[in-house]
């Protein structure tokens, strides 16, 4: 028989889609582990100590950043292959679409992975504009355990004094909590690990997840907003303590 | 019971198809939903006017012969239930019934509200079946089957092959059908000789008929009259991934699958 071809294979396409998309959950727990620390009332020392060290990595960071870039380019793909399946598989569609209920797990969050996925895509580069490369938001230096940093706080609480930028973020990151919705649970069983009696078990840990992931994005702009220091007056008050 | 019956008219494979309505009356609430389409092709052939063309054949949910689009549902609103079983009780009287034929390029229409399902006896062909020597049939007991083995195998078994699972799935995917076959044979002793090559063809075949590829959202299971679990979509893909490298170490030992 032909050598069966594993990677062009719907099921082969399945499991990258799960592992990129792992992967990049593993990235975005980790991204708010660190974002968390701007929460502490420290005036941004911890998060600035935690940006210069991600930044001071060198070149381990570009092979983090190429792997990143790597596993968002296939997962991309691979979600676009799978709608345009769907259209050649059914180019005649039903009049009336319903689901059945029961163990259909078929919900908005499944529904619309496409256009959340693709939401999140157009938001990453106005973000590593913003916040990575540090276009549109001040420039600063600051002292941090007695070494000089980009004051990457300064660039966050000026940005999100912005409600136009807050809430933006705001919307995008409960897009990504819908995204999460059906893409952790439905990683596990692409990968084929998934056992009965689990599956329940897993599709409710993927609703808790996703739910603690959107709130922790959500409530950084937000307490940013409505909470935190005012920009203008932010360093002199440091400088006073 | 009276019904407004909105249902798909196609006159042949390459027809153009739409929406024709009729209304129905004298409808029992124990008939079943195609004994109320005999009771409107009566009526239409009476008219003058042809009948309306469906599948079906055991009328006991046990076949796989029948399926329709009800209402947007496949097999319609209940679940484990067949086209055949589904009564009219649980339609409102004097309410709109919609009925299409399923949906998908890999099930095309061939007249009506009947579609063309060889795709799914071509994806057996290729693997959905076990080896066995001609001649007297084997000792009952010869091959021992545990019972929690075969218990599970036969969860899988329960597949009637409907096609409801492509119909229901947004996708249009045979995953759930497909991996009901290969769950089955790859849990029982004489499925075990054709394990790797019957799950790299059949999904070969699958993949081959232009299915959908599947997104996870269990409409399937939902849809299915026989309550497949799509945890036989996870066990397929891990014979799936087990079958490839299997096949990739028997390649580079000579052998090939």
């Amino acid at each position: 028989m032909s050598k069966p071809c594993f990677l062009s294979s719907t099921i082969g396409r399945k499991v990258i889609a799960a592992i990129s998309g792992l992967a990049l959950v593993g990235f975005i727990v980790v991204h708010l582990a660190g974002n968390l620390t701007l929460l502490l009332p420290d005036g941004g020392a911890a998060f600035n100590a935690y940006a210069h060290k991600l930044a001071s990595l060198g070149p381990l960071l570009w092979v983090a950043r190429a792997g990143l870039l790597i596993f968002f380019l296939a997962h991309v793909l691979l979600a676009i292959g799978v709608r345009l399946d769907e259209k050649r598989a059914r180019p005649d569609g039903y009049a009336l679409k319903a689901s059945k209920g029961g163990p259909s797990k078929q919900t908005l969050s499944s529904r619309s992975m496409l256009v959340t996925g693709l939401v999140i895509l157009l938001f990453i580069p106005f973000h590593v504009w913003m916040f990575t490369l540090n276009k549109g938001t001040p420039h600063a230096m600051v002292e941090v355990h007695g070494t000089l940093v980009k004051d990457v706080y300064l660039a966050v609480v000026t940005a999100f004094k912005d409600p136009v930028k807050a809430w933006s973020y705001v919307a995008v990151m409960l897009l990504l909590g819908f995204h999460l919705r059906h893409g952790f649970w439905s990683a596990f069983q692409s990968l084929g690990v998934l056992r009965p009696k689990w599956t329940p078990a897993l599709y409710t840990v993927a609703f808790v997840f996703a739910a603690l992931m959107a709130v922790g994005f959500i409530a950084l702009p937000v307490y940013m907003l409505y909470f935190g220091p005012n920009p203008e007056t932010l360093r002199v008050a440091v400088a006073g303590h | 019971m009276k019904f407004n019956v909105k249902v798909w008219r196609q006159s042949g494979p390459n027809a153009k198809g739409g929406f024709k309505q009729y209304a129905v009356d004298g409808i029992l609430p124990e008939m079943s939903l195609l004994e109320m389409l005999d009771v409107l092709n009566e009526q239409l052939t009476k008219q003058g006017e042809e009948p309306v063309a469906f599948d079906s054949d055991c009328r006991e949910g046990i076949c796989g012969t029948c399926g329709l689009v009800v209402d947007g549902m496949a097999h319609g609103s209940r679940l484990k239930c067949t086209t055949c079983e589904l009564r009219m009780r649980h339609f409102v009287d004097g309410g709109t019934v919609t009925i299409e034929p399923f949906r998908a390029k890999s099930f095309p229409v061939i007249k009506d509200l009947v579609v063309d399902r060889g795709a799914f006896d071509r994806i057996m062909a290729a693997g959905g079946y076990v080896s066995v020597n001609a001649g007297s049939a084997p000792d009952a007991n010869a091959v021992l089957v545990p019972k929690d083995i075969a218990e599970k195998a036969m969860d899988s078994a329960a597949c009637i092959g409907c096609g409801a699972c492509v119909a229901a799935c947004p996708n249009a995917s045979a995953s759930l059908f497909v991996s009901a076959k290969i769950t089955q044979f790859s849990l029982l002793p004489q499925g075990q000789a054709e394990r790797e090559r019957r799950a790299l063809r059949m999904v070969g075949q699958m993949d081959q008929e232009g299915f959908g590829n599947c997104s996870n959202h269990a409409e399937c299971e939902a849809a299915c009259p026989k309550g497949i679990s799509i945890s036989n979509i996870a066990t397929m893909r891990r014979e799936y991934m087990r079958a490839a490298r299997l096949h990739e170490e028997r390649a580079e030992a000579g052998g090939g699958g």
